[in-house]
């Protein structure tokens, strides 16, 4: 459900507004809201936020705060109906559609609650799958996807289908799915929710070391309190706007 | 306790595509189905229908058809003197002597030819056949080049109608009148005056001959009369059944091509609505789980599933049965080739053809579903309600 | 390329639906050819005659015979090398179901027919005895008769019970010709005829004329039925691929409607796999939505959907193209004296592939459509 003023953001594309901040993430007046016959629905309302490179950054909040939606506009899965949200200095609501998405693949990295692995494919071809897009060479890939499954401790199980990993087995092949183009930003919608107390521990350990480490930039929702330890700065949302 | 229908029908509506896409392919098949049913049943009707209880056709021995055969006037003259021919109230016998023969004419949709029967007939003849009923114009005038047209020859071929035209056997024939003859045979006849057709034709003896008993039960006796006698080479049969004979074979051809394609159109039919069933009870799997912990039985949950299918095989089976049933406006003509003459025969949709058609489609239903409401009613309650 | 690999992954991933459907589009892809074949049979007698040769019957209607003294002045038309006559003989072999074509021949009408391929000594013994026949090989070979035997034949036309000695046995010289028809003498036929009822002697059924060259057709067919115009019997002549044509116009409405029947079966197959097409692709939202989120556009997501379902149908219409091979044979052989010529064309392989991509594609327009559209969030929130 579009409306009128996120088409006349979205589609328009006036010259793009210069990043007031040297934040990876910089978000200004940030809205997204819903038409339903002739209510409108606010979701997110009036946002302003920045992320610097190197964070780690939860998102929470009660449900049907926006924490979701703000992580997917982040994400670039989303258009906004007005703001600016500039990622490594590039407006990403004034993309097109088809920019976005090559956008989102040199630039995000995705991580979600159900894994959301290709069923057919193994976990070497479920890394691999985001290279598809780049025009590296087979053995190139292949030296990326062993990287990665090697960083994640999943080497032995490259040729496994999802059906014959273990839940905390699949989502650490979707971090290194994640991982593989080298993104800009790690996006996180709930990595724990579906695993038990010990694997979540691995999980987050596992993105701690991300962070810490590599210096990869996350962004976060969750519920889980254990998870927001973690992180090193929570931020909190409540019927649309930041709470402190 | 067994599962409520509105359960089972609301199934149908949330997945509209689907039920659509698969009720029509059946649909389909029973429209096919029916369409051929139909057409045999109206061939049927049209040749049975034609001919009267008490009537007897005389035709040359092993002729099978009026057009091939030959009679004699001698044989003739024999045949009409016997007892068990009807007399008619001027004290003559109520025998018919008619030349019967086949002319070429192009039909007016695609001008290409086509054989129609031509009958020679006398003011016996019309007595004998009270079915047949003048609709325009008037009867021909013994002795006259003047002809009356059956109403599928008059409305299907050129220079059959009222006040056109035919030329045939060098001369030329004005068509005075179009009869109806209650979609039966003679529909698809001209006729004209026998002792004219004769002389057209160059014929010396008839081709067949046509007379009432006296009473229907005599049948036997005047066929071992006529059949024993040295001196004729005839053959005789019941009107009705003689017309019934000459469709045999199309009939037969047409329900048996038409049966053979519906059954192997079902197949195809029948496994859309096991795609569509297999993937429901996928879809529902939490839902069997909690009606089974909820205690309904194995036997309800086939029952349900079961139903469902059926309820998509009865749809398909109504909406291709209108369908079909729009086909009664339509008329076909085509050349029987027993006959070698053009027959024109409609659509008859009868209730048993309704009723067939649709035990057609619940049962394509009932083949399609029943695997998968089988393995929804084997499912274990644990697996189930994990699976949800 | 990861593509082919991914789609025939995802194609076989519900085995069973997926072998169902190819079940459905081999059935569906199979009577059509079959359908198709069943018409060609039908006209391929006439696309198998002639045009070099003319036939002559009477203007008034096949079912009246000619004077045999038409031959000679028929044999005087310039551009006739040569002239032959049939009747149609119309007999019972033992029973009315074992139907086949019967003529009373003249020497010359055999001549005219190169295509029946006889060996000399055939020829000769047919010729010397009057009570001869010959008979085709699929003829001979459906009753299991040999050179020798006794074939009592039971007329209606022409009545009792007459009996011929099978002097040979013709091959067809090429694959489209019948070799299901009975020949036996014209003179045979005559004479005894002319001894029962002297008024049907000397009447032929047909003639058959040989046109020294085919591009004279249509004149010498005039200056034939000229000749004959304002007599007892006019004649009409024509080409014996008109004639042939002439017989399968009759059945014309039934061949159309088989002609129809077959592309229902088509639309039957395609409602079903549309179908599978529209619950796999509904139940994949969540993957289209990931492959967009990574970065994949809307047109790679209706790509693997449209892949998908060329794959399934094009592989289920190669095996039904290959089945119709063996079911045309199995056909041929119940109904082979009926209807000749019974074999898969060309056209019909090539029609029987397009109908299996139209299959294809036409089942996954609207999935495609609809998947290529799915935003990304609410794809995603299919999943869990």
């Amino acid at each position: 459900m579009s409306s009128p003023a996120e088409r006349d953001t979205a589609g328009h594309a006036p010259a793009a507004l210069p990043p007031d901040s040297e934040a990876l993430v910089s978000i200004r007046d940030l809205s997204k809201y819903y038409v339903r016959g002739d209510q409108i629905i606010p979701v997110l309302v009036d946002i302003d936020l920045d992320v610097n490179a190197g964070d780690f950054v939860a998102l929470m909040g009660p449900s049907g705060s926006g924490k979701s939606t703000l992580l997917n506009l982040i994400a670039g899965i989303d258009k906004p109906s007005s703001g600016h949200i500039h990622v490594a200095g590039v407006d990403i609501a004034r993309l097109s559609d088809a920019d976005l998405a090559l956008w989102r693949a040199a630039n995000v990295g995705f991580i979600f609650q159900f894994y959301n692995l290709m069923p057919v494919l193994t976990a070497f071809g479920n890394v691999e799958l985001p290279l598809q897009l780049t025009s590296l060479s087979r053995s190139e890939r292949r030296e990326r996807v062993d990287t990665a499954l090697a960083l994640v401790g999943l080497t032995d199980r490259a040729t496994h289908l999802p059906n014959e990993l273990s839940g905390g087995q699949q989502q650490r092949v979707a971090i290194a799915r994640a991982l593989i183009t080298d993104p800009t930003l790690i996006v996180a919608d709930e990595p724990t929710g579906d695993l038990d107390r010990t694997t979540a521990g691995e999980i987050l350990g596992m993105l701690e070391r991300l962070n810490d480490e590599l210096g990869k930039t996350i962004i976060m929702v969750t519920h889980d309190p254990k998870a927001a330890e973690k992180a090193h700065r929570l931020i909190h949302l409540e019927k649309g706007v930041l709470v402190d | 306790m067994a599962v409520p229908i509105n359960y089972i029908a609301r199934n149908l509506l949330t997945r509209r595509l689907t039920t659509a896409l698969t009720a029509g392919g059946m649909a389909l098949v029973v429209y096919v189905f029916a369409t051929v049913l139909m057409l045999a049943a109206g061939l049927e009707q049209t040749l049975v229908a034609t001919g009267q209880d008490d009537n007897v056709v005389v035709i040359r021995r092993s002729s099978q058809t009026e057009v091939q055969s030959g009679i004699p006037r001698l044989q003739a003259g024999i045949v009409e003197s016997l007892p068990q021919v009807a007399v008619g109230e001027n004290g003559q016998p109520l025998v018919s002597k008619e030349p019967v023969v086949l002319i070429n004419l192009p039909k007016r949709a695609t001008g290409k030819p086509a054989n129609v029967v031509i009958r020679g007939v006398t003011a016996v003849g019309l007595t004998l056949r009270p079915q047949v009923k003048l609709v325009e114009g008037r009867m021909f005038q013994p002795g006259t080049a003047e002809v009356v047209a059956g109403r599928s020859i008059a409305d299907g071929f050129q220079g059959a109608g009222l006040g056109e035209t035919l030329r045939f056997a060098s001369r030329d024939w004005t068509v005075v009148g179009v009869f109806d003859a209650g979609h039966t045979g003679f529909d698809s006849e001209i006729w004209g005056d026998a002792e004219q057709m004769l002389q057209a034709f160059r014929r010396t003896g008839f081709s067949s001959m046509l007379f009432r008993l006296n009473d229907p039960d005599q049948f036997d006796d005047v066929k071992a009369a006529i059949e024993s006698d040295p001196r004729l080479t005839l053959e005789v049969k019941r009107e009705k059944r003689f017309y019934a004979e000459q469709s045999e074979a199309l009939s037969k051809f047409i329900s048996y091509l038409g049966t053979a394609i519906s059954i192997i159109f079902s197949i195809g039919a029948v496994i859309g609505a096991a795609i569509t069933m297999y993937a429901s009870v996928a879809s529902r799997t939490g839902e069997i789980g909690t009606l089974r912990a909820l205690g309904f039985s194995r036997g309800a949950i086939l029952a349900a599933f079961l139903g469902e299918a059926l309820l998509l095989g009865l749809l398909g089976g109504i909406v291709g049965l209108i369908g079909a049933s729009a086909m009664q406006a339509l008329s076909i003509s085509t050349t029987n080739f027993q006959t070698f003459a053009e027959i024109a025969f409609s659509f008859t949709l009868t209730p048993r053809i309704v009723v067939v058609s649709l035990i057609f489609a619940v049962a394509m239903g009932f083949v399609g579903g029943f695997l998968p409401a089988a393995r929804a009613a084997r499912m274990k309650i644990v697996d189930a309600l994990r699976a949800a | 390329m990861f593509v082919p690999l991914l789609v025939f992954r995802n194609a076989f991933r519900h085995k069973l639906r997926t072998t169902l459907t190819i079940v459905g589009i081999i059935v569906a892809i199979t009577a059509f050819g079959m359908l198709r074949t069943i018409v060609d049979a039908w006209y391929a007698g006439a696309n198998a005659s002639s045009s070099a040769r003319l036939v002559t019957r009477s203007s008034v209607s096949l079912v009246f015979s000619l004077p045999l003294n038409y031959a000679q002045k028929i044999r005087q038309v310039p551009g006739i090398t040569s002239v032959g006559w049939a009747n149609w003989f119309g007999g019972v072999y033992i029973t009315e179901r074992n139907f086949f074509a019967q003529f009373a021949i003249s020497p010359s009408y055999l001549e005219m027919y190169p295509e029946f391929v006889l060996s000399d000594a055939e020829r000769k013994a047919f010729a010397a005895d009057r009570v001869g026949a010959i008979a085709g090989r699929k003829l001979a070979d459906k009753f299991g008769w040999k050179v020798g035997d006794q074939i009592p034949i039971r007329g209606t036309i022409y009545p009792g019970t007459w009996t011929f000695t099978l002097r040979g046995i013709y091959e067809g010289a090429e694959e489209g010709t019948d070799t299901s028809t009975f020949f036996f003498h014209f003179d045979y036929l005559n004479e005894s005829i002319k001894r029962q009822f002297p008024r049907r002697g000397d009447q032929a059924g047909v003639f058959i004329e040989q046109l020294r060259d085919p591009d004279e057709a249509a004149a010498v067919s005039q200056a034939i039925d000229t000749t004959f115009r304002n007599s007892l019997a006019e004649t009409l002549t024509e080409t014996e691929k008109a004639f042939q044509l002439g017989f399968v116009a009759m059945s014309e409405a039934i061949l159309l409607a088989i002609q129809a029947v077959s592309y229902v079966v088509i639309v039957i197959i395609m409602a079903v796999m549309a179908n599978t097409m529209a619950m796999t692709a509904r139940e994949r939202y969540g993957e289209y939505a990931t492959f967009k989120a990574l970065g994949f556009s809307n047109g790679f997501v209706a790509m693997l959907i449209f892949a998908e379902s060329l794959g399934i149908a094009i592989l289920g219409g190669v095996l039904g193209i290959a089945f119709t091979f063996p079911m045309a044979e199995a056909f041929a052989s119940t109904v082979g004296s009926i209807l000749s010529g019974f074999q898969v064309s060309e056209e019909t392989v090539a029609m029987q592939f397009a109908a299996a991509v139209v299959i294809g594609v036409v089942a996954a327009a609207v999935p495609a459509w609809n998947a290529a559209r799915v935003r990304i969030v609410d794809g995603l929130r299919a999943i869990g």
